[in-house]
This record gives structure tokens, sequence and C-alpha cells, in this order.
């Protein structure tokens, strides 16, 4: 080990190898990628890093801290000896990133001594990989690194043996952020050739010449040529001056499509009021007049989540966030920072609301497929693989969910060839908090006053989250651009979380609160500036992880994990003891202000100074102009039915990506924590995927939440009206067969669109948001938040150095929540006993454009590449009859089970019925029918239900008006047999269904 | 009847804290739910409870060893309050994240010459190296635990990613004489789970999911007893709905009886 007296190093690792599951399940894995020669053995060490100072004993104080003497044995700065390993890898963070374990290991630390470590004594945490393996080649090793380690956000040192012997083991590293100081605020021409300002506006603010004497720029502003006028105008006139660099930034972030979205809220074509406001806003406001008192919504649209009555006493919010760029880059670190993130919308709700269930979506390629994509030419930066991406993002949930103690109970995962260049990460959450606080407040109602103080809290600010801005360490050469990656911190967010919903809100402490997401504190600030008009910030205070920092970085910094809050004077001496008696660091950085200014000063000068209103309202807006994108539906063309294999179809369409089991996710997610799961991810003894989850919230009251989400992205290529109105049917359909009445259930809706400056896009776009406003008027289901992501595109290049665009499939999410009076009324889908009577609830379809179907057959090489088919088209006030029959069914209890078809059809939903309780079924398809079409169309608007044998009769006098089928009967035995003309059609079982559903996603 | 009063810990992660005092209410209880931090500093306070209750969750986001950062915490502050609490007639419960704590603080198992304070078993990463958020099915030694009386068999979820139940040869033969060993991991069929997944979630030596000590005053346990509080917490609720449409949810579920245990100790 070279010796520094910087540092010191304590290996922590297992005294029996055979307790070290990390590293034989990473054998395995390392040996799954197709190396050139086995690995025979993987050993691993924790390590940690102290920088400062320390005497022997203080070390080995340290070393009795952070391991666990019955298992392990320590080190301290000394080499672990070599049994046979033959490479020795390190994997730390850069500098600059997120260390949660770290940051643990010093807080117990600063525990068992009584006070903090001094800034000087960073503490740093590292991973050695001890590896025994013969000759790994270069690419063995390119392979290895790309799974141990992400050079986005980590640092990667190999040794060989001989080195690490002839070195005394690895170096002691540490990565603290050193900045050059004394940056200042500096003010910007505007008055510069239209180049110039394009050249602004795309690739930022001009920030240093490199040695090589090349303009290096801060990065995006993302501000166009009309804006960049607006604000040059704005200055001269106005404030009669240039605008700041800071001033720029703010604006930047403001008015980004990410904090304003633009295009939602732009004209487009005949809509001078745009999508957002016509069609999503629209349909909501017209919801809530039909309803009159009978409404449900309470806040809408103007919070950071959206709420609905739960009882009397209490409301419900949701909000589903996208995190799609950085979950590109870091799969672990978007993900957790973009759950941790979404909780918060939830404590920055109202006054604050109890984060009680979260949501997930993962859209991805699919993941065994290994041919590679560039982002530079030349074989240069490698994207990450689909199914490492997969990994990285289900890891990042798990994180920040669980140790938030928030349950995570439901979600999905589809995939599409469409995911591969960028991956979508959707994360929600639901909250619960009551209608008037103890004080007697409105709770979803807050504002700001004037001097009230503005206090931060929560994490620190660093340069993560801030475009382009690079720094550098004595370790490491050069700059890295790791500030473009954050890493969720859920403990340090768990402390204040429960501090404000469970104490500080119960004692009035503070009259406005907002989380501080994208353009962090000006953007957190400046909007609860709003509620008062104005405020006086002065930056200096605000609390930093490192020196250095330039006051434009601080002020947009988006690093996680902290909350901004208006706090009346009288009130601050004692939010500041209850924040610090539970390890929440609360800092006063200035006061709201009745001036109409957002005013900055960073150490007395000021450097922000200009109107509230301009600064939110001065954007100029768009206009935009769609056209018509010609329809790619076509006719496929079958093959007779005699020449299907239809058995094998049936099995197949079980093993698929997008129908499997998906249990390897759900089980590693609590979603039993708070003890409130009613119905739960997995159904029956089989543990098969369910469509929706149900939470009991309250112990002692019977109301249950019920929740679900559909997308139909493969119907989005055909025509995204049809795709936004069956994943709206789909998601209310997904409540009401879980026992939901129609009456209280909202949709949530996240636009994920790509090449959104294309018109023929935005023509798609619009034809999705009417379908939204369409659908959702039509069962009276109102949206209550929603979130676009409008760029989902990657350039870059394949194996060949060919150029390459992959785009997402234009994707409407429709997340639905609904509240059930008596979580008695539950039902799932099982199949429960033999004798039951099967019927299917609805009719229509025979299309089979975008369904699963054909694309097992187009796998399966039985139709014609080309064939897209039809998206089915439906009537949605046609299916209301229905609904409102079968929601009386299910208040009085008299469904054995039910399930909402959807893709896979009804072939599906007689599978999991069947496979959940290990129970067979025998069936009868209508002669009229052809049987493939039967069993596989998803047309929406259907439902596979169950009843016992006496309550046949009944059924079928009540549903025959609304269409209802007798298929046949549940029965003992795992035998699934399907007739028609008393032929067998199709004869199967239940284990070997279940072979085809469990194997696909076995090895994850 | 004397209701006991029981002190729930929380704060730095801890998670479980409200729905085991509910559950600990609903069987008769007094509670309090009190950050570690407002107990380490009115420590005292600690003597005017019967029951101490380390809830589950993720105290330090499991960072350094899952419990073990609290349970430093602890031992720097707390020790003489608990070890002055496990002296009198009093009742101590690790659930989960809450047993990882008590196991690094030397309150599970505790030495032969039943002093406590020494690390003697772990609980490591799970065999999967996985979070694992699953039902089980648990069946008990026969122990002193006061938390167990009259309980044969069990059927309770987990959820953890370091459950793995480890302890030297000498301490594990030590432990079955002694009859610390309270619950084992099971197939559906109560057989002993030998080790296999998903029966024995994690990979615990002899299948071991909990300890009790002090008299079978001390238990800790993987699983969670307050998750399995009512009919409605089942996995297969809405199935029995299907068959029985008058199903009361609020009946007993099978995790109830721990807390009843623990409750009718002070009657």
């Amino acid at each position: 080990m070279k010796k520094t007296n910087a540092g010191h190093r304590l290996e922590i690792f297992f005294r029996d190898a055979e307790l070290d599951t990390r590293g034989l399940l990473l054998r395995d894995k390392l040996n799954s990628l197709g190396l050139s020669t086995p690995i025979e053995e993987v050993w691993l060490s924790e390590v940690y890093t102290l920088e400062g100072d320390f005497t022997p004993a203080r070390l080995q104080e340290v070393a009795g801290l952070l391991l666990n003497p019955v298992v392990h044995d320590c080190l301290i700065d000394e080499a672990r000896p070599l049994s046979s390993a033959e490479i020795i890898l390190e994997v730390g963070f850069l500098p600059g990133v997120t260390d949660n374990v770290a940051h643990s290991a010093a807080e117990t630390l600063a525990d068992a001594w009584g006070a903090p470590l001094a800034l000087d004594q960073g503490t740093y945490s590292s991973t050695i990989y001890y590896i025994k393996a013969a000759n790994l080649t270069n690419e063995d090793r390119r392979l290895i690194g790309r799974i141990l380690a992400n050079a986005l956000i980590q640092r990667l040192d190999w040794k060989d043996r001989p080195i690490y012997v002839a070195e005394n083991g690895m170096d002691c590293i540490i990565p603290r952020v050193r900045l050059e100081a004394g940056k200042q605020v500096s003010l910007i021409d505007l008055k510069i050739s239209e180049t110039e300002l394009v050249a602004l506006g795309k690739e930022g603010i001009i920030d240093h010449r490199n040695e090589q004497g090349q303009i290096v720029r801060r990065g995006p502003l993302a501000l166009d040529l009309p804006s960049l006028a607006v604000i040059a105008d704005y200055f001269s006139k106005v404030e009669k001056r240039q605008p700041t660099d800071l001033e720029l930034e703010a604006l930047a972030q403001t008015w980004s499509e990410h904090c304003k979205h633009t295009i939602f809220a732009a004209a487009i074509d005949d809509l001078e009021e745009g999508l957002y406001k016509t069609y999503i806003k629209g349909a909501t406001k017209k919801i809530r007049q039909a309803r009159g008192a009978e409404d449900i919504c309470v806040s809408v649209f103007v919070d950071n989540s959206g709420a609905i009555i739960f009882d009397d006493e209490y409301l419900v919010t949701d909000k589903v966030e996208t995190h799609n760029s950085p979950s590109a880059l870091d799969p672990f670190g978007g993900s957790i920072t973009g759950i941790v993130g979404v909780n918060r919308d939830t404590v920055g709700f109202g006054l604050g609301a109890k984060p009680i269930i979260n949501r997930y979506g993962f859209c991805v390629a699919d993941p065994g497929d290994f041919e590679p994509l560039y982002r530079s030419p030349g074989g240069a930066n490698q994207a990450l693989r689909p199914r490492r991406i997969l990994d990285g993002i289900v890891d990042g949930v798990r994180v920040g969910g669980n140790c938030s103690g928030i349950p995570t109970t439901q979600g999905f995962l589809t995939f599409h060839p469409g995911y591969k260049g960028k991956p979508l990460v959707f994360v929600g959450t639901l909250g619960l908090i009551p209608r008037k606080t103890e004080a007697g407040r409105l709770s979803h109602e807050k504002a700001a006053l004037p001097g009230d103080y503005i206090v931060v809290l929560g994490g620190r600010v660093g340069l993560d989250g801030i475009h382009g801005a690079t720094f550098s360490s004595e370790a490491l050469t050069g700059g890295s651009p790791a500030t473009a990656v954050q890493i969720g911190d859920p403990i340090t967010q768990k402390k204040f979380s429960d501090a404000i919903v469970k104490e500080a809100r119960q004692r009035n402490l503070y009259s406005s609160i907002t989380d501080n997401g994208a353009g962090g504190i000006s953007c957190s600030v400046a909007e609860m500036a709003r509620e008062c008009d104005g405020c006086r910030v002065d930056l200096e205070k605000v609390p930093v992880k490192y020196p250095g920092m330039a006051p434009w970085e601080i002020w947009i910094s988006e690093s996680q994990e902290r909350m901004t809050l208006a706090v009346p004077p009288e009130k601050w001496a004692e939010l500041e003891t209850l924040f610090s008696n539970r390890g929440v660091e609360a800092t006063v950085i200035g006061e709201f202000t009745n001036s109409g200014r957002c005013q900055v000063s960073y150490q007395g000068e000021p450097v922000m100074d200009m109107e509230l209103e301009f600064l939110h309202n001065g954007q100029p807006v768009k206009r935009l102009l769609t056209k018509v994108r010609p329809s790619v539906e076509n006719e496929v063309v079958l093959p007779t039915l005699v020449k299907l294999p239809l058995k094998d179809l049936f099995t197949k369409m079980f093993g698929r990506l997008n129908l499997a089991s998906h249990a390897y996710v759900s089980t590693q997610y609590d979603f039993e924590v708070q003890g409130g799961s009613v119905l739960k991810p997995q159904v029956g003894r089989g543990q098969v995927d369910g469509f929706a989850t149900v939470v009991q919230p309250l112990p002692e009251s019977a109301k249950g939440v019920a929740l679900s989400q559909s997308l139909y992205p493969a119907i989005s290529d055909l025509d995204t009206y049809a795709a936004a109105a069956t994943a709206i049917d789909t998601a209310v359909r997904n409540l009401l067969a879980v026992g939901t009445p129609l009456s209280h259930i909202a949709l949530l809706d996240n636009f994920c669109w790509c090449s959104s400056d294309d018109p023929e896009r935005l023509w798609q776009l619009k034809e999705c948001a009417r379908a939204c406003y369409e659908t959702a008027i039509c069962y009276g289901t109102p949206f209550i938040s929603g979130k676009d992501s409008m760029y989902n595109d990657f350039s870059g290049f394949d194996s060949h150095d060919q150029k390459v665009t992959i785009s997402v499939p234009p994707t409407i999410l429709i997340s639905s929540v609904g509240v059930m009076p008596d979580i008695s009324r539950v039902r799932s889908f099982a199949f429960v006993k033999p004798g039951d009577l099967i019927y299917l609830l609805g009719s229509g379809g025979s299309e089979i454009g975008g369904s699963e179907y054909l694309a097992l057959l187009k796998d399966e090489k039985l139709v014609d590449t080309g064939a897209w088919g039809r998206a089915s088209k439906f009537d949605p006030k046609a299916l209301l009859p229905l609904y409102r029959s079968l929601q009386e069914w299910t208040a009085a209890g008299r469904f054995r089970s039910l399930y909402p078809l959807a893709q896979g059809g009804l072939a599906l939903a007689l599978g999991k019925g069947a496979m959940a309780e290990g129970l067979g079924c025998a069936l009868e398809i209508p002669a009229s029918e052809r049987a493939d079409l039967f069993l596989f169309n998803e047309y929406p608007g259907r439902f596979l239900v169950t009843v016992a044998p006496e309550m046949g009769t009944e059924l079928e006098r009540v549903f025959a008006e609304n269409s209802c089928t007798r298929l046949g009967r549940v029965e003992a035995g795992e035998e699934i047999v399907i007739r028609q003309n008393v032929e067998i059609s199709m004869q199967t079982t239940v284990s070997s269904l279940l072979t085809a559903y469990r194997s696909t996603f076995a090895g994850f | 009847m004397v209701q006991p009063k029981a002190l729930l810990l929380t704060g730095y992660g801890i998670n479980c804290e409200e729905e085991t005092a509910y559950a600990f209410q609903a069987c008769g209880a007094q509670t309090a739910i009190i950050h570690v931090n407002d107990l380490i500093a009115a420590p005292h306070q600690l003597s005017e409870y019967q029951i101490f209750v380390v809830p589950g969750g993720f105290s330090y986001g499991d960072d350094t060893g899952s419990g073990n950062a609290l349970a430093n915490k602890m031992r720097h502050t707390l020790w003489p309050e608990l070890m002055a609490f496990v002296a009198a007639d009093h009742l101590v419960l690790g659930i989960c994240n809450g047993f990882q704590v008590l196991v690094n603080l030397g309150l599970l198992p505790g030495d032969t010459d039943n002093s406590f304070g020494n690390r003697r078993v772990a609980l490591i990463a799970n065999s999967t190296a996985r979070y694992e958020c699953r039902w089980v099915n648990l069946v008990a030694d026969e122990t002193e635990s006061v938390f167990l009386r009259g309980v044969s068999s069990l059927n309770l979820p987990v959820a953890h990613g370091e459950g793995r139940f480890y302890a030297p040869p000498e301490t594990l033969s030590e432990l079955k004489q002694r009859r610390q060993i309270a619950l084992r991991y099971a197939d559906s069929e109560k057989q002993p789970a030998l080790g296999y997944f998903p029966a024995n979630p994690n990979g615990s030596i002899d299948d071991i999911a909990a300890l009790c000590a002090g008299e079978g005053r001390i238990f800790g346990l993987m699983p969670h007893p307050e998750r399995a509080f009512r009919l409605s917490h089942l996995p297969d609720w809405s199935e029995r709905l299907a068959l029985a449409p008058d199903s009361d949810w609020r009946q007993p579920g099978p995790g109830r009886v721990i807390f009843e245990n623990a409750v009718n100790y002070f009657s």
C-alpha cells in the first residue's frame, strides 16, 4: 500500500468465506458473462478510508464500531494477504458522489465520540474484489469492470497479483472534492450576435478557456432565441442593466420544459389554451362540475401531489413522476433519486402528507439484447445494456423504498425495443393527511407570509445535479461528469420526513412547505415566494458540502433530500430544536417578503434582483402546429387455424417478457411495512402477479385504497388515441375488479414522448390528450396530477459505427387510485372452488394490432413482420352499463373471482385464475368465434369472472343486457381443457403454465 | 389487571413503530413512541415502562451491518438503564431490525453467566444476497419465551436483506442446550425447512428465526408479527372472502398472540 499521511484504511471481510454470500453469487454472475476463462472464486472486502490523523488506538476503536466480531476480521493500513486471488479490483465513488455507507459510518463514529467529525475528516467507503481466475483477457476485464462499476460515478482500480504484492496492496485514495475558491458572479452581455446567442442558449454561459485555449461552457440553459430576446429586453428596459449569470441560470431553470411544461402549455393548432388546460385540467373541471356535491377532488394540479377525499377526516394524495435520463446514465442512482424524490412530493403536499404507498413502473428493452450501442462514434462511450439498466433501476427503487419504510405494493415491468436507448422509470407515492391539522388549519392549504423565515432542511448542497460542472481531486486526473448523476439518501430524508409529518405539522411550526426538486432552491424558494409576493435570500447561509461553490451553483444545485419551509420568526426556536433533536440540519437562509421581487445576495452583494412576475410568467408563449401522422395500420394475414400450434402458443404467452412472472421484483420490495396490506402484489399459493393492490391505511377503518395502472405502448405505434383510451379503461376496470366503486376513482397521467419538435409526434400527442379528455369524462374519473417528459430519444452509434436514433414509443401511463368503502369487498382473480361457473362479461373484439398475440406470432414467424393489424376502437359509453351492474355485484360480494382482460386477453385471465390456487378448468369457446382470436384478443371492457354454481341463473339474468357468456367451470385437478364444438381445441396443465410463467426471469 | 406500558423506540430509520404500537394497544397495553435521542436525553424514563420494543426498520440504512450503528449508539448512551430494565421483571422485544439491534447489543442471546453485552451471534446478508419480502411458516421450539406461550406454529411475513442467522458451532450447541432457539423456519407441512429457500428465506443456520433470553423475557425475531395481526393481513384474505363473504377482517391473525402474551404477562 502506498503510504500516505492523508488517511487510513480499514478493510473488513468475512473470516469464513462460506458466509460471503455476495462473493459466491458474484462469481456465478461473472461466469454468466461469457468470459474466456471461468472465475473460480471471488472474495469481497469493505473498505473505510478515513481522512486525517488517527492514533492506532483510535483506529482500533473505529474498527470495533464498524465490524461484527462474530463473523468479520479487520486489517488497518495493511494489505489483505492474497490466498489464491490473481486479480484485485477496488471500486469507490468519485469525488462528490453521495456515499451513504460512509455517511452512516461517520455518524456512528460521531455517536461514539459525542461530536461530529471535522469537515476535513472525510470518511469514504469502497469495495475490494479479490478474483481467482487464470489469464483473464482484456475483453474479460472490460466485461467485469462494466458489471462492477459505473465510470460516471465510480473509480475502478485494478492490480494484478505481482503488482498488488510489490505495492503492498491497493492505494489509499481520498476522493475529496477540491474546488478553486473565489468564484464570483459575473454579468452576461446579451447584446451579442445571433450565433453567439444560440450557443449561449444551447451550450450555456462561457465558463473559462481550457489549456488548449478552447471555450468551455457551463452546460445547456435550454433557452431559445425568443426567450433570450425577452430576457434581454426585460433587463435593458426594466432593470436597466445586464443580467447576472445567476439570474440567467435561474430563469433557465424556471422556464425549462421540465418545470414549466412548455409543450403542454403552448397553444397548439386551434387549441389556444394548449393541451394541458384544454384536455387534462379541462376534463377534471368538467367532471367536478358535473359531480357537484359528490366531487371527490380536493386539491388538483396546484400542489406537489393531487388529493382526493379518503373519508371525513383524511385525504389521500397521489403523484407519479418519471426519472428517465438519469436512469439511462446511472440506473441505480437515477431510480433511487426518483423514488425518494417523489416521496418528497408527498411530504411537500399541503402542510405535509405521510407517504403510505410507493408505485413503480419500468419500461426497458429485452434484457437478453446484448447488441451494443454507443453514445460516441468509433465504439466509444458505450451505453448500458438493457439487462444492466433493468438490474440497476430495480435495485434503486428497492433501496429507496425499503429504507424509507414505505410499502412498495404496485408496479409493472414493460418491455419494448423502443426503450433500448432510453428506459422509462416511473415512480409514484401516495400519501395520507388529516383534512384539518391539529391546529385546525385546512391541511391542503398553505401560504408563506411576509416576514416568515426561509428555512432549508435536510441534506447539504453540492455540485450534484448541476449541468456540466466538473471538479477534480488529487487522486483523479481531469474532470468527470459525475455531477449529472445523483444518488438518493433515504435515511437522511426519513429523518426529516418523520419530523415534519409526525411532529412539526401537529405543532403548527410553519406556514408553508415545498420540496426541493428540479432547480433546487432557485425553484422552491421562488415558487413559495409567489404565495406572499417576494423573497430575500442570503446565499452564503445555505449549508454546503464543501467550500468553493460559485453563487449560481448554490442557487440551482439539485442536491437531494432537502425541503424548504416558511417559518414564522416566533416559531423558529422551537422548530430548530425539534429538527436538531431529530438529527436534521435546519438553516434560515432569508425571509419571505411582499416586495414583488426575488432578491438574492451573496456575502452582502446583490446577485439576483428581479420581478417575481417576470421570473414566473415572463416566458413567451409558444405556438405549435401539428401534422397528421399517416397510419401504419394494415390487415394481418393469419394462417388458418388448423395450421396454428394453439397449445404451444397458449403456453408461450405465459413466458413472454411482458406477461411472465415479475415476482422477482415485487418480492424484493417490502409491500407489508406500515401494516396495511390487504390485496398483495402476488395472488394465491401460485404467487401469480396481480394487476391491482389494496391497502388499508388506518387500522380501525374498513376503508381501503386501491391502486393500479395501465399502458399500451405497442398500441401507440398504431394509434395514440386508442392507446390512451384503452389504458384509461384498463386502469379503471382493474380497480372495479378488486371492488372499488367507479364514483371514487381518480387518474394520473404520465406522458413520455419522443422527438417532440416533430409536428407528427405533436399530432400523436394531441390525439392522445384528446382521448384522455373524452374517456375520463365518460367514466367520470378525474385527473388529479400528471407529468410529462417530452424528449425520450437516443442518438448514437451501433456496433458498425452507423448512426442510430432510437425513440421510445409514445407512452401514456395511466395510474388509477380509488377508495373502497370496505376491504371485505376485495376479490382476487384466483379460481377458488371446483364447480364454480366461469363467465365472460362484456364482448367484442377481433383486432390484434398492438397485442401480445401479434408480437408472439411475429416472433414465431407465423405472420409477416410487416403486419401491424389495427388497434381496437371502442366506445367507453357503451361499457358503462356493464360497469354499473358489476359494481353492484362486487359491493354485494357475489363474485368469487374477477379478472379484467388486458394484455394476453382471455388466455392470460384463464391461466392466471387457474395458476393462483392450482385449480383447473374446462371451457367451451362459442362456435361462432375463431379460437385463437377469442382467446388472445385484447379488446377492452371485459371481465372473466367466477361465481358459485347457484349464482349462475341470477348472473345470467342480471348481466344479460351487458353480454355475458358462460364459458365453463372450475375443475379439481390441474387440467385446463378448452373445447369448441365439443372437440378439444387445446389442453394443458397448471404446472406446465407455471413452468413457462416462472422460467423467463428465473435467473434474475 | 395491570395495564402495562410499552415504550417503542423510533428514529434514524426505524419504521415499524406505529403498527407495532397499534398491536400493543389493541391487546390492552399503553404505548409511547419515543425517539432514541429523546430517550438518550432522559434515559431514566425507561424505568416508567414494563415493555421495551425495538421495532423493525432500517436504522442507519443497514449501513455498517444492519442494527450495528443503532446498537453502538444505544450501548454508548443507554447501557446502564437497559441493564436495570432487563434485571427487573420486564419484557424486551426486537422485531426484524430490532432483533438485529438486540443481537448487536449483546442482549440476545446473552452469556452463560446470564450477563449481557457480548456479541455472540450474527444476522448477516441473506443467502440469496437479496431483500426478501414473503410469508413463511415457523415452528416454536420448547422455550421459556413469554411471548410464545401456547404457540406451536405461526405463519408470518418476513421482509429483510440481512436475516441469515449465524453462530459459531459451540455457541450454537449452547443455544440449543439452554433452549434459547425460539422459532425456526418450516415448510407448509410444519417440517423443518432444512435451509432450503424459500421456506428458509435467508439461509439461517438450523433454520433459526428467533431467540429468547433472560427467562424468556427477552425475545427477538426476524418475522413481523405486527403485519399478521388481523385476518385481512393474511395473503389468502381475498380468497377467504370469495368462499365466506361475511368474514370479519378484524378477527385475529396469527401474529396477535405474541402481543397478547406480552400484555397478559402483567395481568
